[in-house]
């Protein structure tokens, strides 16, 4: 396998992950002066499941680069729909691509394309896995909103199935950071992440209830509490209503904490809460496009 | 040989699977594909008395030696057992077994959204952990009940 595919935050040092955030920064002070870096580059965009932010933002971060797609469209239009292979599909679009970038339901479908293929693969998400390029804008914000060390993050919402969860988890047991998990006790980290974070020695702690923990954060990273996991809609209801915020929340809050969301949020947190000071998921998902530059940047040089 | 393991009959040539968990001799034979259907001679004891483990499992397998992926994955469910290569009714060789540091193809991944599980020309691949396995692919870590996770060849 290549070392250059991006398929999981456990890969990223703490090294890799500042070179990348310190070329995002390059980028976002002058993006005039990146787009000729890389004419003619072409970037399949191969999104086997909706996205909105991700895709986009990939896309435009190649065309600021000064480069293409070529984009495989729904799925429903694809050879997927012939019963083409995953492995199979990708492996005619490499021979189309500089690099690749893939979003897929199933757990582990980027890590099973990166034995197939030669060219640079971008993990988009792979179902409740792993979004480790979605890690690095998350990281990109903390810094520019509170540095990345000596950190209280708060995350909070549907820690199971929540793949950002996941890859920002990993990802922190670089920093000096306490990670503290808040959700219902049926949306707990799965096992493999807990083994991780375990294994790592990252300094870890759980609740159920925000008001225990949220005075002494620093970040509260906000996800949205999956409804189509309950067999109950009633239980769901009794549930979202407890790891939603809105103002009257955050009067425990500091002052300078920094509220993250990887959007789309459907009600975790209020609408009034958008004009505070405290909200920075707008600002995050904009990160999306410096940050996917930059890696796409590095990932491009080095493939030359 | 004490009284209880001539409970079973020897063998000429073969494999004899000694020290096994009480109970787990069926899950052994799913595992080496013997369903007595190739005519081979088996041979199980279930819940033998044991001077070592209280109770144990044994299988005796004429014709047959076992192969490296075959050893690994038993040593995954019935990590007390020894092998024993038996050839002119004399133990050949006798073998204890380690956990390997990953089975290849011989166990499925139980999470149904596993890549692994789409029908993808890919073979499954666990890495081995002190008290369990866990999914190179999607990462699934799978502690209890492995044998019910082995794909039968």
């Amino acid at each position: 396998m290549r070392e250059d595919h991006l398929i999981t935050a456990k890969q990223l040092s703490r090294a890799d992950i500042e070179a990348v955030l310190d070329r995002a920064a390059e980028i976002d002070a002058d993006v005039s002066a990146f787009g000729d870096r890389h004419e003619d580059a072409v970037l399949g965009l191969m999104f086997f499941e909706p996205s909105t932010r991700t895709k986009m933002s990939f896309e435009t971060a190649i065309k600021r680069l000064g480069g293409e797609t070529v984009d495989m469209g729904p799925v429903d239009s694809s050879s997927v729909k012939k019963g083409e292979s995953l492995a199979d599909t990708m492996r005619v679009v490499e021979g189309y691509a500089d690099a690749l970038v893939l979003r897929h339901p199933s757990q582990g479908a980027a890590k099973m394309v990166s034995e197939f293929v030669d060219v640079p693969l971008l993990n988009a998400g792979d179902g409740a896995g792993h979004h480790p390029t979605q890690t690095l804008l998350d990281l990109y914000t903390i810094r520019e909103n509170a540095g990345l060390d000596d950190l209280n993050v708060g995350i909070m919402g549907d820690l199971k199935y929540g793949r950002t969860v996941h890859s920002l988890a990993h990802a922190l047991t670089n920093f000096d950071a306490q990670q503290h998990f808040i959700s219902p006790e049926s949306l707990q980290l799965p096992r493999s992440v807990r083994y991780d974070l375990h294994e790592s020695g990252a300094m870890v702690r759980e609740h159920t209830e925000l008001d225990e923990i949220l005075p002494s954060l620093d970040v509260l990273y906000v996800t949205r509490i999956q409804r189509e996991r309950f067999p109950d809609e009633n239980e769901y209801q009794e549930i979202a209503g407890e790891y939603g915020i809105d103002l009257e929340t955050l009067d425990a809050a500091k002052d300078d904490l920094t509220v993250m969301h990887p959007l789309p949020r459907v009600d975790e947190i209020a609408p009034e809460v958008d004009g505070t000071e405290y909200a920075n998921y707008f600002e995050q998902a904009h990160n999306g496009v410096p940050v996917r530059m930059a890696l796409l940047d590095q990932m491009l040089e080095e493939d030359q | 040989m004490s009284d209880h393991e001539l409970r079973v009959s020897k063998i000429r040539n073969g494999t004899v699977i000694d020290h096994i968990r009480g109970g787990q001799a069926l899950n052994v034979l799913a595992i080496l594909g013997i369903d007595g259907s190739e005519g081979e001679a088996v041979s199980v004891g279930m819940n033998v008395p044991s001077d070592r483990m209280s109770h144990k499992d044994i299988v005796k397998v004429e014709g047959r030696e076992l192969s490296q992926d075959e050893v690994d994955v038993l040593s995954l469910i019935a990590p007390e057992a020894t092998i024993n290569i038996i050839r002119e009714y004399e133990v050949a060789e006798k073998q204890h077994l380690e956990r390997p540091e990953r089975v290849v193809g011989v166990l499925s991944c139980p999470n149904h959204n596993c890549i692994t599980n789409a029908g993808e020309p890919v073979e499954t691949k666990f890495d081995v952990l002190d008290d369990g396995v866990r999914c190179e692919y999607c990462e699934t870590i799978v502690r209890d009940d492995l044998a019910a996770h082995i794909s039968v060849k």
